[in-house]
């Protein structure tokens, strides 16, 4: 026999030992967060997790933030329904704070607990995406719009018109962010149609595949927003107010963003408390912080953000921030159009629609 | 009989940590994914759901999957080709001519790609691809006013970095096969008056063919699933039924979809591999 005595012995042994490491690994990420520790769920360098914020915030209350991360609202979703009792404060889009309340993933938080709660612009505050039921389930924090912008130093006409995705000029020299929703809603808005509810799918449709010439590639992420636009892969692509901010401000690149006359996506982001929060007393104030002047003003002059639904933190931004020169202008905002929640059946509708359209660009 | 017992136990605890973590690593999600792929929507709490046959039926009938499960069953054919090409000549090579030291270092070269982080090495293909870049820069040192190939967002960047990922296994594979060939048998062939491509017809590649059955599942099985290479490197050339399972799964919440496509693509491979068995296997067992 090849195995001796001593090696039978141990085969057993170590399988086991290695099927108790496992299972202590699985069983590892569930029970307990420390006290002291707040545990925030939200997209990587989305402002909780600004170094310095985190810093001031431990020495005021004492509570060290650990963060998680998602890529995708699904994703988020996904950890909220899988982990509960695990985090403590969740970044969640309004389009999906209704959802999460009424699965139960979060709980309403105390408005009387939250001293900024009053500088909110009402408009944002008073949602009722937020407002569900008599209860508030989501502190409004952020908002930007989703357009496009485009290297300045390569097309010198400033474009007013989001027809510019469609110049035969820029063929093959356009970016898309590869997300079906955007893309019909971009779509809609192109059409002037309710980017909410188009009532005409096909125009939709027509618009999409007309993309075809135009589209050098997509992109999925901010950083490779930068990167191909750097490269000149693209010179005019699909993109965010508060990430175009960023790329001007913290990497210097030649680029401009544009709401058209045709109008623009409108979002906003809330900060909600997950449901069985460990912490919630200590949620609340770091949602307070959140949304305070002190820390918005630095985070957007530092690195650049989307723009604050604190009104007194957008007015104490330096004159030429993006968020107080284009986006404070009230002319822009009346043409935005709001993101609503969807149903499922309309987002997998959409993204049928949108792989059909990839489907035509690949033949 | 003591000692069959005892044999037997050896098996047992040497085979149990493997089947263990085969039932609860595929197995078990893998009937769980089964269950979604026949179910109206995902089960979340408050809402019910049935069973239905829809997501096949969608599958069958709409043009968007059909025309993708070409893409991406054609996607593997070019890339197990692509490898075949490129590996089998190599794995020859490296069998019946590179000796000692050389054949370490040679294999050395071919493990790399495994020891890199698929991410990264993907990315380093797009500076290696994007139009007037390393390759281009390399291309116009022989021919100066060549015009940029400008292969990046292409399909065939994807076929370069696809090949690129899956050839070792080629390599290995065929090389396991080819170096257990006796030397003597093709001595025997050529003195019996075999030209050289007779030798290799007759003698090599059916005693080879294990390893290049091996190297093509490997290779096909990941290739028509994949998405991270397509859609780094494939710009608007990314739609495969791959990208479109991931979306089902991130973007679209329609985990039964996603589902079930799955496994429409695992009944096509098996259903491939079924087909080509009878004409394999007496090969197969000879060896």
């Amino acid at each position: 026999m090849i195995v001796s005595r001593r090696g039978l012995f141990r085969t057993p042994a170590i399988a086991l030992a290695a099927l108790a490491g496992l299972w202590a690994a699985l069983g590892a990420g569930s029970p307990a967060s420390a006290a002291g520790e707040l545990h925030v769920l939200n997209w990587q360098g989305y402002g909780t997790d600004e170094a310095w914020a985190l810093k001031v915030f431990e020495e005021r209350t004492g509570l060290k933030v650990i963060h998680d991360y998602f890529n995708s609202e699904q994703e988020m979703l996904t950890k909220l329904r899988t982990s509960p009792g695990t985090y403590d404060v969740v970044l969640i889009n309004n389009t999906f704070t209704e959802q999460a309340a009424k699965e139960g993933l979060i709980e309403p938080i105390d408005p009387s607990k939250i001293s900024n709660f009053a500088d909110l612009t009402p408009q944002l505050r008073d949602s009722p995406h937020f407002n569900i039921g008599g209860k508030l389930y989501g502190i409004a924090w952020l908002w930007g719009v989703t357009s496009f912008a485009y290297n300045t130093e390569v097309i010198k006409d400033r474009p007013d018109s989001i027809e510019v995705l469609w110049d035969p000029k820029y063929a093959g020299h356009v970016g898309w962010r590869d997300d079906a929703v955007e893309s019909v809603q971009m779509a809609a808005l192109a059409t002037g149609q309710d980017m909410n509810n188009p009532a005409d799918l096909d125009k939709v449709k027509e618009k999409l595949h007309a993309l075809k010439p135009q589209i050098k590639t997509f992109w999925s992420s901010e950083d490779e927003w930068n990167k191909h636009l750097a490269a000149h892969d693209y010179d005019i692509a699909v993109y965010w107010s508060g990430s175009a901010a960023r790329s001007k401000k913290a990497f210097h690149l030649p680029v401009d963003f544009v709401v058209p006359k045709e109008g623009a996506i409108g979002w906003y982001d809330g900060l909600s408390i997950a449901a069985n929060a460990p912490n919630p007393e200590g949620a609340h104030k770091f949602i307070d912080f959140m949304v305070s002047p002190e820390f918005y003003v630095k985070w957007d002059t530092d690195v650049g953000a989307p723009a604050s639904a604190n009104a007194k933190a957008n007015a104490q931004l330096p004159a030429d921030a993006m968020n107080r020169a284009v986006l404070g202008d009230p002319e822009v905002v009346k043409r935005l159009q709001w993101m609503a929640p969807m149903t499922d059946e309309q987002r997998q509708k959409y993204q049928e629609i949108w792989d059909e359209a990839k489907t035509s660009f690949a033949q | 009989m003591r000692r069959t017992v005892r044999q037997r136990l050896t098996v047992l605890g040497l085979t149990a940590p493997a089947y263990l973590w085969l039932t609860v690593a595929i197995f078990l999600p893998l009937s769980a994914m089964f269950c979604f792929s026949f179910l109206s929507a995902l089960p979340l709490p408050g809402r019910s759901v049935s069973f239905t046959l829809d997501n096949y039926r969608t599958i069958f009938s709409k043009q968007l999957y059909l025309i993708n499960t070409k893409r991406s069953l054609l996607l593997g054919l070019h890339v197990t080709l692509g490898c075949i090409a490129i590996g089998y000549p190599a794995a020859l090579a490296l069998a019946k001519y590179v000796r000692g030291r050389w054949r370490e270092a040679v294999f050395l070269l071919i493990v790399l790609p495994f020891w890199s982080n698929g991410l990264v090495r993907t990315f380093s293909w797009t500076m290696v691809l994007r139009k007037d870049a390393l390759l281009d820069w390399f291309v116009r040192l022989f021919v100066p006013d060549a015009p940029s190939l400008d292969l990046l967002f292409s399909y065939p960047a994807i076929l370069i970095g696809l090949i690129h990922a899956y050839v070792p296994y080629m390599i290995l594979t065929c090389y396991v096969s080819l170096q257990a060939i006796d030397d003597s048998l093709i001595e025997a062939a050529r003195s019996l008056g075999a030209s050289a491509f007779t030798a290799f017809r007759r003698i090599i590649l059916p005693l080879s063919l294990p390893g290049l059955v091996a190297g093509t599942i490997l290779i096909f099985v990941p290739v028509i699933g994949s998405f991270m290479e397509p859609e780094i490197l494939g710009g608007k050339e990314a739609i495969m039924l791959g990208p479109i399972i991931e979306r089902q799964f991130t973007a679209s919440a329609n985990w039964p979809l996603g589902a079930a496509l799955s496994f429409v693509l695992l009944a096509i491979v098996l259903a491939i591999f079924a087909a080509t068995w009878p004409f394999l296997r007496p090969h197969l067992r000879d060896a």
